[in-house]
């Protein structure tokens, strides 16, 4: 590891201080940054540790819930509101990583991990236009297994690793950033970036912004959604795909539903058109196929990662007929 | 301030560079917790801080500054075992012994977690209040901590007594 200096921010103003050009990088659990800082893909020269502000999760004047950033992944998972209100929040979660780690990680750092194409991480011996803009991108042509079918670019094919900013899409989360101009706050389904010519740039954060919140506005769909990871083991392992999907039902018909899947895709995969395919519509074996056509609509899979369309299409309607089930 | 490990206050090290891991082991000679693959994916390092099982490798000796951490030479010793330690030899919990330590320790922190009621992957109801422990409890809570040596039945059962025993 390069040499760095390390602070422990005490107030959102520490960490405000922030200033990227000259190496200044925020710490929240520290799971992905030291990771990459010892494989030389992050080199700062000064740790900003942001895990001590503020963990709070509490209900929110809307009726929704508010998240502090530094709140660790586990403690989400576990509280009693997102238990009963945002089930699949919370399945998500504990279907990431483990539990250490879960443990160790902020939401914050959740939200801004890296992808983990492993070209992205070999600093020494891969191409790659997100670590090193213009150089060229070796997965392509190569192993695609965990690399994404949907919204890739010529320049990039990764995939956004989180289970967490999944379900956060779907619910229509927002996200809470500060800077030292002001606030101002991001749908989370709009939050990451897909690649386009510039994989470098991932999020709408801007330089020197901070993460301080997210929030989850009050959904009655949640209280009916889950959250379900196919994975090459059955824990502790990246997604393969993964369908966060929420479903109420009125009179026999779709009130709302909301779909995201993981996995996929440079970002969470928010399936506008599934929803749309499907709102208004009798929550039929018929309906949830159709449904599923529509959120693979488009997909450009690499020679490696074919299979993932129709395992994709089977996850999504599986989960939603799961769902119209226990409905009945 | 000072990291208290095992009970013993121990001044943060000087360069931030220095992990928890590298402090317990190469500084403080605590040996027991163990390096596997130094990046977030074996386990063999988990250690308790404030309690809490997190991966020491990945953790920076300085974020600790001011916490307690717990390695496995803090919950027993060879005269006076933890009772997981006793239920893993009772069992053959492992073999090499190599990821044993991190085993121990995470576990200690998933007795705590199940008795607190917090859920996992495979809790079927998210908004119960107790947690029914059983061995698919056990085998995702435990996920994080892999061996080589495949002692993971024992591993199970040895967990598994000592959580039936807890609740007697
Ligand atoms: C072995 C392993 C397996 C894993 N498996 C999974 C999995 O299955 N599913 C999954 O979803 N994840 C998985 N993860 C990833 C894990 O979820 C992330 O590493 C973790 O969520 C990152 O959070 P952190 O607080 O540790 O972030 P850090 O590593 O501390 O930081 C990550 C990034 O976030 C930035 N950052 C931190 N806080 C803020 C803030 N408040 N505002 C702005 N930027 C901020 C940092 O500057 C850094 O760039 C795995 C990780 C490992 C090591
Ligand atoms: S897929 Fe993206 S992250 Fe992976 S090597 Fe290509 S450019 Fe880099
Ligand atoms: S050495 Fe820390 S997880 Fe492998
Ligand atoms: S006992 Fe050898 S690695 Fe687990």
């Amino acid at each position: 590891m390069t040499p760095f200096s390390y602070l422990r921010a005490r107030s959102l103003d520490d960490a405000l201080a922030i200033d990227p050009s000259r190496g200044d990088r925020l710490l929240g659990g520290g799971t992905n940054l030291i990771d990459l800082m010892r494989k030389g893909v992050e080199q700062p020269s000064r740790l900003i540790d942001v895990s001590g502000l503020s963990e709070g999760i509490e209900p929110s004047d809307s009726g929704g819930i508010v998240i502090a950033a530094a709140a660790r992944n586990s403690a989400v998972a576990a509280h009693p509101l997102v238990r009963t209100r945002y089930p699949m929040l919370s399945r998500a979660i504990l279907a990431g990583a483990s539990a250490q780690i879960r443990n160790m990680a902020t939401v914050g750092g959740n939200l801004m991990q890296r992808t983990r194409c492993l070209y992205f991480a070999d600093a020494a011996g891969s191409r790659c236009n997100k670590r090193d803009p213009g150089s060229g991108c070796d997965a392509i042509g190569g192993f695609t297994r965990y690399h994404a079918i949907l919204g890739t670019s010529p320049s990039c094919i990764a995939t956004h690793p989180s289970d967490m900013a999944v379900a956060l899409s779907a619910l229509d989360a927002r996200i809470h950033l500060a800077g030292t101009g002001g606030g101002r706050t991001v749908p989370a389904a709009d939050f990451h970036l897909l690649p386009g010519d510039h994989p470098d740039r991932e999020t709408l954060l801007a330089p020197g912004e901070v993460i301080v919140a997210v929030e989850l506005p009050p959904t009655p769909a949640a209280l009916k959604s889950t959250y379900r990871k196919v994975r090459d083991r059955a824990s502790y392992a990246f997604a393969l795909v993964s369908v966060g999907a929420a479903l109420m039902v009125e009179e026999g018909r779709i009130e709302d539903v909301r779909i995201a899947l993981g996995g996929v895709a440079p970002k969470p995969w928010r399936a506008f058109g599934a929803e749309t395919a499907l709102r208004g519509r009798p929550a039929t074996a018929d309906a949830f196929a159709a449904a599923a056509d529509a959120a693979l609509e488009g997909a450009a899979p690499q020679p490696g990662n074919a299979f993932k369309i129709e395992l994709a299409r089977r996850t999504l309607i599986s989960v939603l007929s799961g769902l119209a089930e226990d409905l009945r | 301030m000072a990291i208290v490990v095992n009970g013993t206050r121990v001044a943060p090290p000087d360069d931030p560079r220095v992990s928890l891991l590298d402090l317990l082991r190469d500084r403080l000679h605590l040996s027991g917790t163990k390096i596997g693959c130094n990046q977030g994916a074996c386990g063999a390092c988990t250690v308790l801080v404030d309690g809490k099982r997190v991966l020491s490798c990945l953790t920076l000796a300085a974020q600790v500054d001011g916490r307690s951490v717990v390695t496995i030479e803090g919950l027993g010793s060879a005269d006076d075992l933890h009772p997981l330690q006793a239920a893993f030899i009772e069992h053959d919990g492992f073999q090499c012994g190599y990821c044993t330590a991190g085993q121990i320790c995470a576990a200690t922190a998933m007795l705590e977690e199940i008795a607190a009621g917090m859920p996992s992957y495979v809790t079927e109801d998210l908004g119960a209040d107790g947690i029914a422990i059983s061995r698919d409890e056990i085998r995702e809570r435990m996920s994080g901590n892999l061996c080589r040596c495949g002692a993971h039945n024992g591993i199970v059962d040895a967990i598994l007594q000592v959580a039936t025993e807890k609740v007697a």
